[in-house]
């Protein structure tokens, strides 16, 4: 008789749970949160997200489309499938944020990635929780009306830190 | 890589289970396999299961959830109700695929 293999996809009951607070509001680093935060749900671990400082853009709705990337002090930018770097005293010229972000919207669609508001929707629809920061709320005099719709609330830090109790804990 | 009986059938298997030879699935191995996962296989999980088969001989790999819900067109809400806590990965043991490569 052969022993029968079955995979362990864990226990229905885990308690495992994980805290991302994303604090940047570029293309690049939107980006990182969001992954792990879709991979982690796609692991059964209950997942809640707080969007603070320029992370809030992520989730404000006359922003969120318009998330850029620049290359401009990121000394580990090269051109994309080469080791070239471009001087640091370019970066800043007229156009080249634009172009970066562009290029880096390819590079990520071509891998069939979402843009950031889709990639929310997926992460909601798994069962994801979006948290807005109290503070970053109040100095861009910005309220739920202007947040994407399935934001659960505008909360503080220590309210957050509260619902998140046991959670393992990222900060991008 | 262990052979082991499923549904009457000597299949290959890795380590964890998954199926290695993708033409030794077969229905029946599919409802076992579902079954030890504690499934049961409506025609909605057919659909998915189906689409993943039918990617997996095109692409050449596991589709993952995001693929499901814009090619297979079964969102991503509804893959978790139908395979829950664990979608992508539990759709590919029943499906007799491995694992999805892909991060998103």
């Amino acid at each position: 008789m052969t022993p029968e293999i079955v995979p362990n996809f864990g226990s229905e009951n885990s308690d495992r749970k994980l805290a991302i607070i994303c604090s940047k509001g570029n293309l690049d680093m939107a980006y990182p949160g969001l992954i792990l935060a879709n991979a982690a749900l796609g692991e059964g671990v209950e997942t809640m997200i707080f969007f603070t400082f320029w992370g809030f853009d992520m989730i404000t709705k006359s922003r969120m489309n318009d998330l850029q990337f620049s290359p401009a002090g990121n000394t580990a930018m090269h051109l994309p499938g080469s080791n070239m770097h471009i001087p640091q005293a370019m970066m800043p010229a007229p156009g080249m944020t634009a172009v970066a972000t562009r290029m880096l919207k390819k590079s990520i669609a071509d891998l069939d990635v979402p843009e950031v508001p889709d990639f929310l929707d997926q992460i909601v629809a798994a069962g994801g929780h979006l948290w807005a920061c109290r503070m970053s709320a109040d100095m861009n005099k910005l309220t739920m009306n202007d947040l994407r719709d399935d934001v659960e609330g505008i909360i503080s830090a220590s309210d957050f830190i509260e619902m998140t109790d046991g959670a393992q804990l990222l900060f991008i | 890589m262990p052979v082991i009986e499923v549904a009457g059938k000597q299949v290959n298997v890795n380590e964890e289970g998954f199926l290695t030879k993708y033409d030794e699935w077969n229905e029946d191995i599919a409802k076992a396999l579902a079954k030890q996962i504690d499934i049961e296989l409506t025609d909605a999980h057919w659909k998915i299961v189906k689409f993943l088969r039918e990617d997996f001989k095109t692409e050449g790999e596991t589709a993952t959830s995001r693929r499901v819900q814009t090619v297979g067109g079964v969102p991503v809400k509804d893959q978790f109700v139908l395979f829950p806590k664990k979608p992508a990965k539990k759709m590919a043991y029943i499906a007799g695929l491995p694992k999805p490569k892909g991060c998103v």
